[in-house]
Formats: C-alpha cells, sequence, structure tokens
C-alpha cells in the first residue's frame, strides 16, 4: 500500500464507528498496539552528512533496513544518531523513497551502485516508481549485456586451453570455429577458403569465349566448352573439399539438428548439391535445360566466405533485421510503378507499333524512368504519353532519389518505435500484475491472518506466534479493520477458490430447497451448508478457521489427554449443537447474528478426524494457542 | 490530491490553497492535544499539499483498504457525513473535528454521527430506502468473495431486522430518540463504542 495511505487509516478506522449500530456480531476488540511514544525526530549520519526526519516516516516501510529493527545495529550510543557507512549521494533518494513512497533513479549515478544500495537498504528493485522505471530497465538492460558479452569473450579467449579429456569431436569442433588455436586449424582455413575463390573463379572463366585451336572459321565458344575436362577436375576437387569440409562439420557439431538448420550448413547443401544432381542425370535434352539452371546455384559458393568475413555475416544480420523496412520501400515502389504504368499504357495505347504492348511490358519502362536510367529502349510517342512520362520520371527523383536517405532513417526510428512500444506493452503487463499484486497481497495477508487463527478472542494476550512479528501496526490495524467489517456484515472475506467452491456446492441443487424459506441468512445458510454438505462445507470450515483445522488434525488425542475434562464434555455439546441446528424451527426473524451458533457451526465440522485438512498445519505452539481458545469457546457454549 | 491547474489558479487562488485555522482554534474546538493535531496535520498536508479533499481524492483513498469489493459508495455517504458544510471538500477543520468526534467524543455524540452518516437527506428521519442504501453499500464492499456466498437479499433482510429493532413505534421510519434509546440498552453496541479509542 501507498504510504499516504497509511496516514488515512486511522481515519478509515474511527469511521467505522459508522457500523457499529449495524453490526449484528460483536465486534472484535483492537490490536494492542504499544504505546506509541509521540514522533519523534531521528538522526540518520551517512558518512558524515547528517539526514533528519520523523521515526513515523521510516516505519512505513518495515520491511526494509530503515524501517525495522535492524537499524538499532547501526546505533550510536555516544552520538545518539545511526550512522552508515555508505554513499551520501544514493542515501538521498534512499530516504526520499520513505518520503513520498516512490523510489527514483539518479541519471548521472552508475545503475550498478545503485543497485547496491537499493539491496543494502532492503529495498527492492520494482519499487523504483513509473517514472524512472523505462530508464532503469534500459539501463541495468545494457548492463546485463555488457557484462554477457564481457564473459563470452573471456571464454571465447579460454577457448583455446585444449581440456584435458575432451574427445576428439569437441576438438574438432572448436577447430572449425576458431581457426586460430592451431595450425592445423589454420591451414584448413586457408585451404577451404582457396577452394572456394577457385571454385568461383572457374565458374566465372568457364563463360568467357576462347578461340578455338584449329583455323576452322573461328567459332567463339565458352572455355567451358572447349576444355571441359578441366573445368570438371576443376570443379569435382572443389566440391569434393566442399562435401568433406562439410561432413566434417557436421559430424563434429555438437548439437546436429541445429547445426542442421543453420544457415551456413544451408550455404554449404545448396553449394555442392547441384553438382551430385547434375552426375545423376541423364544427358536428356529436356531435363538438361533444368540441369544448366542448377549450374546457375553455383554462385552460391561465394556466400561461404562469410564464415571468413566478419562483415559479410555483419551485413547480413543488418539485412534480416530490417527486412521489414525494406518490404515497405518495396511496396510503395510497387505502388508508384503500377500506377505509371497503367497511365503509359493507356496513354500508348492509341499509337500502332509501339512498345508498350501490356501493363507489364510498361513496367520495365516506368522502372528505368523513374530510377533515372533512361535506356531508352522504350519511348513514348504521343503527347500524353510523353507528358505523363515525363510526369513519371520527375515523381522517380521524388520518389526514390530524395527520401531515400529520409527513409533509411525514418525506418531506423520507426524500429526504434516499435521496440519502445514493445518495451512500454511489456511494461505495461509488468505495472499491471504489480496492481494487481498490490491487491491480492492485502487480501491475501488478511486471508493468511485469519488462517492462522489470528482472529482468536482472547489469543492476543500472551501466545507468541511465528509470523506474528512480520505483521507491523498498520497491518494489524488493518486486518482488524477488515475483520470489523465481516462481523459487521455476518459474512467472511474468501478467496476465489473457496468460493468458486462455495459455488459448486451451491448449484448441487441440494442446499437450495431449504434456504428459500430461511430468513435469519448467515447463520442458517452456514448451518444448512454444514448439514446438507456436510464435506465439502467441512473442508471450506477447514480452510477458514485453521485453527480448528488444527484441532482436528489428530490433536484431538492430544486435546483429550491434555485438555481432559474441559474437552470430554464438548463433544456431546457439538453434537447436540449440530442437531439443534438441523432442528431449528426457522420461525421469525433472528434479531441478532448469534455468534454462538455461527460458532459452533464452525467447530462441528471437524469432529470427525479422519478429514484430510489440505492446508499447511501450524506448528504446535499455535495448535495449543487455538487449543487454549477452543477451550475458551466452549465454555462459552 | 489533484494539484491545482496553474489555469485556475489565478482565478481561484483562495479556495484551491486552504490554510487551516490557526492551532488554538482548533485545540478549543477538538479534543486533540496540539501534538496530535499537529501530527495529524502533517499526514493531511503531505497527502493533499492543497489542504483539502475532493470526493473522488477520498473515493479512491477508502477504496484503497478495501481491495476485495467497491467501497465507492460507502465513502461517497462517509464524504457527505463529514463535510460538515456541504462544500463539496473536505478541509482541515471538518477532518479533525469529525475524528475527535469519532474518537474522542461522548457515546451520545457518537451515536449522533452515526445517525447523521444514515439519514442522507438529513431530515432527521432514517427511512427504509436510506438505510438500504446504506446497508447495499456497507455489503458492496465485501465484494463477491464471501463466505458464505452473498445473497441478493441480504441487505434488505438486514435492513429489516435493524428497523425490527430499532423502530419502536413502527412508523415505518426511525427517529434521532428512537435510534438514541435503542441503542443504548444494546450492550453489544455499547460495548463496541470503545473499541477505536487508541487509534490515534
Amino acid at each position: 500500500m501507498a504510504a499516504g495511505v497509511a496516514t488515512w487509516l486511522p481515519f478509515a478506522r474511527a469511521a467505522a464507528v459508522g457500523w457499529l449500530p449495524l453490526a449484528q456480531q460483536p465486534l472484535p476488540p483492537a490490536p494492542g498496539v504499544k504505546a506509541s511514544r509521540g514522533d519523534e525526530v531521528l538522526v540518520v549520519n551517512v558518512s558524515g552528512r547528517r539526514f533528519e526526519t520523523w521515526k513515523n516516516t521510516l516505519d512505513r516501510y518495515p520491511d526494509t533496513l530503515l524501517g525495522s529493527s535492524e537499524k538499532e545495529f547501526f546505533y550510536d550510543a555516544d552520538s545518539g544518531e545511526y550512522f552508515f557507512d555508505r554513499d551520501p549521494d544514493m542515501f538521498r533518494h534512499v530516504l526520499n523513497f520513505y518520503r513520498t513512497g516512490r523510489l527514483h533513479c539518479p541519471r548521472q549515478e552508475c545503475i550498478q551502485a545503485f543497485d547496491e544500495e537499493l539491496a543494502f537498504y532492503g529495498l527492492v528493485p520494482e519499487l523504483v516508481g513509473d517514472c524512472c522505471l523505462e530508464e532503469y530497465r534500459d539501463r541495468k538492460k545494457e548492463n546485463a549485456e555488457r557484462l554477457a558479452e564481457d564473459e563470452e569473450a573471456e571464454q571465447a579467449g579460454d577457448g583455446p586451453a585444449l581440456l584435458a579429456g575432451s574427445s576428439l569431436r569437441q576438438q574438432l569442433w572448436r577447430a572449425f570455429e576458431n581457426p586460430h588455436t592451431s595450425t592445423a586449424a589454420l591451414v584448413f582455413y586457408y585451404v577451404t577458403g582457396f577452394f572456394i575463390a577457385v571454385s568461383v573463379i572457374a565458374n566465372v572463366v568457364e563463360t568467357i569465349p576462347c578461340r578455338g585451336p584449329a583455323r576452322r572459321p573461328p567459332r567463339e565458344q565458352p572455355c567451358g566448352d572447349r576444355f571441359p575436362l578441366a573445368f570438371f577436375c576443376m570443379d569435382t576437387a572443389c566440391v569434393l573439399i566442399f562435401t568433406g569440409e562439410y561432413l566434417l562439420r557436421l559430424f563434429a557439431a555438437p548439437s546436429r539438428c541445429r547445426f542442421l538448420r543453420s544457415v551456413m550448413s544451408l550455404i554449404d547443401v545448396v553449394a555442392i548439391l547441384p553438382y551430385y544432381i547434375g552426375l545423376f542425370v541423364p544427358k536428356n535434352e529436356d531435363v538438361s535445360g533444368a540441369f544448366v539452371t542448377l549450374r546457375v546455384f553455383r554462385v552460391f559458393r561465394i556466400f561461404k566466405f562469410s564464415r571468413h568475413s566478419q562483415g559479410l555475416r555483419i551485413l547480413g544480420y543488418t539485412l534480416k533485421s530490417c527486412a521489414s523496412e525494406l518490404g515497405f520501400l518495396l511496396f510503395s515502389l510497387t505502388m508508384a510503378i503500377i500506377i505509371f504504368a497503367t497511365v503509359m499504357f493507356y496513354a500508348e495505347k492509341g499509337t500502332n507499333k509501339t512498345n508498350f504492348t501490356s501493363i507489364p511490358a510498361a513496367f520495365w519502362y516506368t522502372i528505368v524512368t523513374m530510377t533515372t536510367l533512361g535506356y531508352g529502349d522504350m519511348v513514348p510517342s504521343t503527347i500524353a504519353g510523353k507528358i505523363f512520362g515525363s510526369i513519371c520520371s520527375l515523381s522517380g527523383v521524388l520518389v526514390i532519389a530524395l527520401p531515400v536517405p529520409v527513409i533509411v532513417s525514418n525506418f531506423s526510428r520507426i524500429y526504434h518505435q516499435n521496440q519502445r512500444a514493445d518495451k512500454r506493452r511489456a511494461q505495461q503487463k509488468v505495472r499491471l500484475a504489480r496492481i494487481r499484486l498490490a491487491k491480492s497481497g492485502t487480501t491475501n495477508a488478511f486471508l493468511q491472518y485469519k488462517q492462522n487463527g489470528g482472529l482468536e478472542v482472547g489469543l492476543e494476550v500472551g501466545f507468541p506466534r511465528l509470523g506474528e512479528r512480520n505483521r507491523s501496526a498498520f497491518q494489524q490495524q488493518h486486518h482488524h479493520l477488515l475483520h470489523c467489517l465481516e462481523k459487521t456484515t455476518c459474512h467472511e472475506f474468501t478467496d476465489e477458490l473457496t468460493f468458486s467452491e462455495a459455488l459448486g456446492a451451491v448449484s448441487l441443487g441440494v442446499c437450495t430447497s431449504r434456504s428459500t424459506s430461511m430468513s435469519s441468512q448467515p447463520v442458517g445458510t452456514s448451518s444448512l451448508l454444514s448439514s446438507c454438505c456436510p464435506r465439502r462445507a467441512k473442508r471450506r470450515a477447514i480452510r477458514l478457521a485453521n485453527s480448528t483445522a488444527s484441532v482436528s488434525r489428530g490433536s484431538m488425542q492430544e486435546l483429550d489427554t491434555l485438555a481432559g475434562l474441559q474437552r470430554s464434555p464438548a463433544p456431546q455439546s457439538l453434537v447436540h449443537s449440530r442437531s439443534s441446528l438441523n432442528a431449528k424451527p426457522y420461525d421469525g426473524l433472528d434479531l441478532n447474528c448469534d455468534s454462538q451458533d455461527f460458532v459452533a457451526a464452525i467447530i462441528s465440522i471437524p469432529t470427525p478426524p479422519a478429514n484430510t485438512p489440505d492446508e499447511s498445519q501450524p506448528s504446535s505452539p499455535d495448535g495449543s494457542s487455538s487449543r487454549a481458545s477452543n477451550t475458551l469457546r466452549n465454555s462459552n457454549m | 490530491c489533484p494539484p491545482p491547474d496553474s489555469s485556475d489558479s489565478e482565478l481561484e487562488l483562495s479556495t484551491v490553497r486552504h490554510q487551516p485555522e490557526g492551532l488554538d482554534q482548533l485545540q478549543a474546538q477538538t479534543k486533540f492535544t496540539k501534538k496530535e493535531l499537529q501530527s495529524l496535520y502533517r499526514g493531511f498536508k503531505n497527502e493533499c499539499p492543497t489542504g483539502l479533499v475532493d470526493e473522488d481524492t477520498f473515493k479512491l483513498i477508502y477504496s484503497q483498504f478495501f481491495p476485495q469489493g467497491d467501497a465507492t459508495m460507502y465513502a461517497h455517504f462517509l464524504f457527505n457525513a463529514f463535510d460538515a458544510d456541504g462544500n463539496g471538500a473536505i478541509h482541515f477543520e471538518d477532518f479533525v473535528v469529525g475524528l475527535s468526534i469519532l474518537l474522542r467524543g461522548t457515546v451520545h455524540e457518537k451515536l449522533k454521527w452515526a445517525f447523521n452518516l444514515y439519514d442522507i437527506n438529513k431530515d432527521g428521519y432514517i427511512t427504509k430506502e436510506e438505510m438500504l442504501a446504506i446497508m447495499k453499500s456497507i455489503y458492496d464492499m465485501m465484494g463477491r468473495h464471501t463466505y458464505p456466498i452473498l445473497r441478493e437479499d441480504a441487505p434488505l433482510a438486514h435492513v429489516e431486522r435493524f428497523f425490527q429493532k430499532m423502530d419502536r413505534n413502527q412508523d415505518g421510519v426511525v427517529t434521532i430518540d428512537e435510534f438514541l434509546e435503542t441503542c443504548q440498552k444494546d450492550e453489544n453496541i455499547m460495548r463496541s463504542m470503545q473499541l477505536f479509542e487508541n487509534v490515534i
């Protein structure tokens, strides 16, 4: 809860006087808060700089160092102040958190130092206020990434150290990934590079026309056809090397599936596959056309260089990340092209012997004109065509040449904006989750407290309970307030689970028939549920009143032995009360929610010891204290 | 509390920033000691630097104590009960005078305050409709997840019980005298009156 809300709690509690005349049950007594000795000013000395604040301000957050008794460890009796040997500049922000309820992140300080201070003073980083949260997380992420990179670099540097137990596979993989590790790896690296270059050059040279040797009419032939054997041998050698390399990598890869899916291995496969396909394809006229096309894929061997060049890899990654922006650019260009092509086609339709035979044919003209290439192979002849042609080229200049830098920067801005929007959406989820958590946290704290039997009459005195000291004065008073509301309305707060179960029980239809005749509702409903749906009500009651569940846990025997006389008449009375509830004539109105009957309904339920309580059982001190309360209750009955 | 709008500040400077009466005057009007008043004002001023609480802020604050249910209706009635002069905002004086009655007042004064809360139109009679509205708002604060399950007619039944108890002459309304008489005869109510004395 916000710090300021704590100020209003006394007001809310005072306003509860308005419930008093309406309450049908006696309200519970107020928690015994130790007499506050009036607010005093504390002095906190942080490395010589003195900060003074009210004690109440610090008490707002009891889970932190300054709000709890932990600060007593730093108390200097001689000077009467709390001394911390920490950064005073950072402390300013910590103290402001207590004062305003919002933790701000200092812009000029290192985020790591800030984190350390937060950890020291017991503040969770999630407490950073919304205004500073985005920046805080950004800087933290940057830091974390940088640290991760440093670690990776360190580990990579450690690579060469040959571990004693590394297998051949691991050595091989390391050699492939880091060629600098050993001379053999380096040799292999350069050999493959050389063969890639040879293969690419051979592909290129293959198509250059060479003059034939004989004095026949000099037929210009591509070299590939003149020296087919030589080129074939070269190709085979390269492909053999590549295949060998690929198989070795496949063998050495730590995760074969991942390796198979990686881009580099795909490039390798595409580089060598055409050769093998070509081997097995018969020299058939129809198929050889397709076979020739496959040779085109040999050019992909050039991409194998990306293993050798860091720059290529970075370029590929950049293109991949900007794919959507490029796609948008292409789309807008396509739109313009289609528009102008259509216009040109219809403008030139009338002319005979025109080049603009169809709209797709006009695409070529549009592209050439818009990019200001202007080959001149397609030229408009009508006046309208020329007019639109000039508009096309002018707009081409505008559409392509001018906005390209703007588009580039726009895309970079859009890209960052998208990232920020996603970040904000993710943070919104976190923010909503925080709010929900805070809401449910308060409720859960109250329900948990109830389950621990905290609302027992007569327990306020004496028995120290585990977990009790975690409840601040504020929480105690708030729980008391919620308890008063419960008693006023004769209903109890539960959690969703119990509620949905109860809904299920009612929908069973067993209990609804009788419920209509009832006028004294809360008592009636609870007892009715207890009588007709004993098992379900049992479980619910156990969840609610864990103190009684501890009774049922088999401490019935303990009770019998320890409490002896006091307990023994109880079962009969319980039985009586149960039967009496069943037989109770629901005539007239029950003016008060009789607390005794209500309590009896709760206690009577878990009498059979065979039920299996599904809550975590409180430890024996709780058991004993709740036992005391039960004996108290029984005597009231 | 909403910060004062800069465009309004020239026109409504006097109302937007409210200063309470002097410490001595407040001490005379209420039953708090000087230190208590100082502590109360510090908290109040921290939350509302302008010096007043409007209804929406009040509803927001009060709802934080009852996260499971909807406390806005009851907060509305409470606001009207605290806002003695009916000007739509609670000043520190209203706040502290109300608290003084609730925490340090006599039983009689407390009961009168409660009656004032229930009497929505302040005509001196509590009708069944008024009581039903109040009761519904209280049950709304419980929320959906209650044990036993909150039925539709629970507030109405509660109101019936209340009228059965309070309405002596069965004329369908409860006057202040009937109310005071019945409450003073009820042990539970009398005993619970001491509950909130040590709140401050």
